[in-house]
């Protein structure tokens, strides 16, 4: 029974954004198509351990899911409901009884799976409720699974998806993939969340809840699947350039200590060829299609350079310092310049770095960042400024809560 | 969590006469993988005859020429997916296509699965 229950929810896994999709399309409203796969799924675990699984669990649970609706609607139908509510369920209702003899097609599949990943993220919600809803009905996680990966109360999780669902029933969002221009405007809303996924995965310490680390593999799923279904869209295989490059160095990211380790001193023994393979492939995607790369694409540019390189001194700097001016252009932050800074220096010199640094250092939104100062410090270093450098590396100390990076830049301090 | 889904094929060599509809399903069923974003990697392999083995007696390696297994215990290709537990991996297998084969299913380990002496010396640090 407990391994029947176990596939039952592997199932659901691999099913429930299809089904789920499928029924918003029919019913249009994404929190009624939740419920009606939820009764579905009910209806599953109270049939299968003695049954057994069905040879097309999909199209079982889809059937399922339909039958409970055209139920559920008549009744409430008969419930006397406003005019305007009867029409339109008496919609869904005929939508339903048709579909019943139309097995929907591989392309509407993928329509209604895109719309689904529009709808969760939607401009009109904020952006914890987009990526909380995503998770709940594109990775069929629990609420309580959310909760767990985002270091929340399941209760405020719970609220959260609750709101997210009736603005979007009273805004009247309609089910679909959005049309060409308005398309352009909401894909960063999809990427911005997936990517948000991601780095609160990647923002786990060794040791964590395991739900926590699985939000990178989820995210690199979400990406994947965006990308099949949105194969002309540049910034979507930038992103998941941007995706699988960083998830190759997650096993290099972290120290003994759980500190983060810098990319130049990272094992890249570690670092994971497939995940870079695959990486590079999605960056010739986005190259191959028409127009400069986006933010996400020039990202994923630069992280390919390093994973090429053998080492910190065999990088590219040059073009990375390139590809950070580009970001720059697209992107005004001053995280980007110390990057950027970084890179000149390594190309053109410490001197040329430090001017760059110069040039952002009153920046307010690098005010007690520790990274400003090291940075500042490695280039004072390089040019045999040894008390300004020590300085820098002491100043930088103070800022960070990591112990063992404290100590590291405590160390250089010495040794500088 | 990656796994591993090798294939046996459970005929032999000459037996193996795929049409142009079993190849079609594989090739379904291997999208369906990668639009599920599921699918890393996936190889069909030679047969044996075509292959060798490297045996080592203590230290010393010696080389075969193949073929060199019964043809159940030969792998005929395999698929590298990223899955959420073994439950979904398996039933991922049971949606390949297959006739008259196995797919064996494993979970690959992760740098994290070994002590941290034991990672450091695969580094080589």
């Amino acid at each position: 029974m407990a391994d029947a229950g176990r596939a039952i929810e592997a199932v659901w896994r691999i099913e429930s954004a299809r089904l789920i999709a499928g029924l918003a399309r029919l019913v249009g409203d994404v929190g009624l198509a939740e419920d009606l796969a939820q009764d579905a799924l009910v209806a599953a675990l109270d049939t299968w351990p003695a049954a057994g699984v069905p040879e097309n669990p999909g199209a079982w649970l889809m059937a399922t899911a339909k039958n409970r609706a055209i139920d559920r609607l008549r009744r409430q139908a008969v419930h006397g409901r406003k005019l305007e509510e009867l029409g339109r369920e008496t919609g869904a209702i005929f939508a339903l009884e048709r579909s019943e003899f139309e097995a929907a097609v591989d392309d509407e599949v993928g329509d209604d799976l895109l719309a689904l990943i529009f709808t969760c993220c939607h401009p009109l919600l904020p952006r914890e409720a987009r990526v909380a809803l995503t998770l709940r009905l594109l990775g069929g996680l629990t609420t309580a699974e959310i909760a767990r990966a985002f270091l929340a109360r399941e209760a405020t999780v719970a609220q959260r998806l609750v709101r997210a669902k009736r603005t979007l029933r009273e805004a009247g969002v309609p089910f679909e993939v959005p049309r060409a221009a308005e398309l352009a405007e909401r894909l960063p809303s999809v990427l911005e969340v997936i990517y948000l996924v991601f780095n609160e995965g990647y923002s786990a310490s060794a040791g964590e809840d395991w739900v926590r680390p699985a939000l990178c593999e989820e995210a690199l799923r979400l990406g994947r699947i965006l990308a099949e279904l949105a194969p002309q869209e540049p910034e979507v295989h930038g992103l998941v350039a941007l995706l699988e490059l960083q998830a190759s160095r997650l096993r290099a990211r972290r120290g003994p200590g759980g500190e983060a380790v810098l990319l130049a001193n990272q094992d890249r023994s570690r670092w994971d060829p497939l995940l870079i393979v695959r990486g590079r492939r999605a960056l010739e995607r986005a190259e191959a299609l028409p127009g400069p790369l986006g933010p996400y694409g020039l990202q994923a540019a630069i992280a390919a350079c390093h994973a090429r390189a053998v080492g910190p001194e065999e990088t590219d700097w040059v073009r990375i310092a390139a590809l950070y001016d580009a970001l720059g252009q697209l992107l005004p932050s001053p995280v980007v310049r110390l990057n950027q800074a970084v890179a000149v220096g390594m190309a053109f010199g410490a001197k040329a770095g430090l001017e760059l640094v110069a040039a952002i250092e009153d920046e307010p939104a690098l005010a007690g960042y520790h990274l400003l100062p090291s940075v500042r410090g490695d280039l004072l270093a390089k040019l045999g400024r040894t008390e300004e450098a020590a300085a820098e590396f002491r100043r930088a100390a103070a800022m960070t809560d990591n112990a063992a990076e404290r100590d590291l830049l405590l160390g250089r301090a010495e040794r500088a | 969590m990656r796994f591993m889904m090798f294939m046996y094929p459970e005929i032999t060599e000459e037996e193996w006469q795929p049409d142009a509809e079993a190849f079609a399903a594989m090739g379904r069923y291997n999208e369906e993988l990668r639009k599920a974003g599921m699918l890393l990697s996936l190889d069909g392999l030679h047969p044996p005859a075509e292959g060798g083995v490297v045996t080592f007696r203590g230290g010393d390696a010696s080389i075969t020429d193949g073929p060199f297994a019964e043809a159940k215990e030969v792998v005929g290709g395999y698929w590298l997916i990223q899955a959420r537990s073994l439950e979904e991996a398996l039933e991922w297998a049971s949606r390949c296509p297959g006739e008259n084969c196995r797919i064996e299913v494993r979970r690959v380990f992760e740098l994290e699965d070994f002590p941290e002496e034991l990672r450091e010396a695969a580094a080589g640090v």
